[in-house]
């Protein structure tokens, strides 16, 4: 396999009012695969994300996708933030989604899902309506669509949240820890949303506690702490034989 | 002298009360709209990270909220046409003055509640409004500014009816309104208890009218798909493609 990833992290470092957050983060990610982040409390993972999704920018380091820097352009040997306008044209190929589910409270499931395409991408109400039933339909909630968040449960909102993500059509989707906020029982109906997600071939970056879906979907599996990938392997590698002290130490913990 | 009942009622529905109590309501929902506006962006340049937005409206509310507004309509109305001759024409009347002074003053203090309102909206709505390509004014618009007026629907309206009395401070300027009617009336009749009973019912209904318009207003902003249905039915229910419509 030589095909080029579709997203290319370089030594990628941020730092908020002196607190080193990531120092130097490095990796790849093919097409189609999913990559899960494990890693304790506080090592900075959302922070990463945030960055990936151009939501913050970098104090340095380079984000690639498709081969294409976003988020900064060099100008003559220096990094430069790009404008927020050139921002949000570049954040829809990444789809974001949060731990707390964001959703707006004050539009319905359906118009949640409509608002990126009707006021980002311009499409007509009624064009918007149809495609944004239709991820509800994919999400399992085309029932829910003139629901408030309000009137849905975790699980629901957490879907709903993946739907208005998807519907943008990303390249990448980010997950920020996806079902920490549930309750126990919530969080099967959301993984198996993100699991057939995985299977359409959707190249997913998966923030999470969730040991067994690492285990079962993911393509790789990344030990963040400290500010930097510690380890890197595949699943069955990862949870039985980990190389590294910092590993083994974290799984002893989670198992 | 007893309380004349005839002189109150003729009083209660004499034009010139409706007109004083329309006048009052007018002034009232015009400073308010003014208010609105003008704090809407004091409260941005105070929330803003550029100092350079920030002073002036740091200044803004210092100036206004120091200065009573009684003195603002009187400057309104004698100082500024002595400076600006332009308002020595006829279209400067007194609504107009008063409207603008009062409108002025509770900027000052509509930025306030519309700065908490802004500031109480999740910081996560307007990373995921980012998050999906909005720009800053979309977010704005779309996500933050619908849950924004949420939270300050109900002190605004406490403050309209702060207006409503205030615009009797325009009495001073001649703006004919309400208790200006009800004084102007005494000064001839000096039937006081009559007329203003009157004016004590014209306050009362309006106020309760408003409070009945703020309730429904606070309904819209319940966000259950049952405060929707009611505010657009047909929409909610149309199925995807063909409508059966
Ligand atoms: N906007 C910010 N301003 C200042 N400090 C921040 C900010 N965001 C994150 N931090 C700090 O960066 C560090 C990493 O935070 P981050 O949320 O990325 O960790 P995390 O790995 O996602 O942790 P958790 O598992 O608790 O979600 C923390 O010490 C946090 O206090
Ligand atoms: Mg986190």
């Amino acid at each position: 396999m030589t095909q080029q990833p579709i997203l290319q992290v370089r030594d990628l470092h941020k730092t908020y009012n002196g607190n080193q957050v990531l120092k130097g983060v490095e990796f790849d990610i093919e097409k189609g695969q999913v990559k899960a982040v494990l890693g304790p409390s506080g090592s900075g993972k959302s922070t990463m994300l945030r960055l990936m999704a151009l939501l913050e920018p970098a104090d340095s380091g380079q984000i690639l996708l498709k081969g294409s820097r976003i988020g900064s352009r060099e100008h003559k040997g220096k990094s430069v933030h790009l404008s927020e306008r050139t921002l949000a044209i570049q954040r829809q190929e990444v789809g974001m989604v949060f731990q707390r589910f964001n959703l707006f409270p004050h539009l319905s499931a359906v118009r949640n899902v409509m608002l990126g395409l009707t006021s980002v991408k311009g499409i007509s109400h009624h064009e918007a309506r149809i495609q944004a039933r239709d991820m509800l339909q994919k999400v399992g909630l085309d029932n829910r669509a003139d629901h408030y968040p309000s009137e849905l449960s975790g699980g629901q909102q957490q879907r709903v949240a993946i739907a208005r993500a998807l519907v943008m059509n990303p390249s990448v989707m980010l997950f920020d820890e996806p079902t920490s906020a549930l309750d126990p029982e919530l969080v099967g109906e959301v993984l198996e949303v993100m699991e057939n997600l995985a299977e359409s071939g959707m190249t997913m970056i998966v923030v999470t506690h969730e040991v067994r879906f690492a285990r079962r979907v993911a393509n790789e599996v990344t030990l963040f702490d400290g500010g930097v990938i510690v380890e890197q392997a595949e699943p069955e590698e990862f949870f039985t034989n980990p190389q590294h002290e910092r590993t083994r130490k974290f799984l002893s913990h989670v198992h | 002298m007893l309380f004349d009942s005839n002189i109150f009622f003729a009083q209660l529905v004499s034009v010139d009360y409706m007109r004083g109590a329309a006048l009052s309501v007018a002034v009232a929902i015009v400073s308010l709209i003014l208010a609105t506006v003008i704090g809407f962006f004091m409260a941005v340049g105070r929330t803003a990270k550029q100092p350079y937005l920030r002073a002036p409206a740091h200044f803004y509310v210092w100036f206004f909220r120091a200065i009573p507004a009684l003195l603002v309509l009187l400057i309104m109305w004698n100082a500024l046409p002595q400076i600006i001759p332009a308002l020595r024409a006829d279209w400067f009347s007194p609504f107009i003055a008063a409207s603008v002074g009062l409108g002025l003053v509770e900027a000052a203090f509509m930025s306030e509640i519309i700065r908490s309102a802004l500031l109480s909206v999740d910081d996560g709505q307007g990373l995921a409004g980012r998050a999906l390509g909005m720009s800053p004014a979309k977010v704005m618009v779309k996500v933050v500014l619908p849950q924004a007026i949420r939270i300050a629907l109900p002190p605004t309206g406490n403050e309209f009816i702060g207006l409503v009395k205030y615009s009797s401070l325009a009495s001073v300027i001649s703006l004919r309104e309400l208790l200006t009617t009800a004084q102007v009336g005494v000064n001839i009749t000096f039937r006081y208890a009559e007329y203003y009973a009157a004016a004590i019912v014209y306050y009362l209904v309006i106020v309760s009218i408003l409070s009945i318009l703020q309730g429904l207003l606070e309904k819209k902003f319940a966000w259950t798909s049952k405060s929707a249905k009611s505010k657009k039915s047909t929409e909610a229910t149309v199925p995807a493609p063909m409508g059966i419509s």
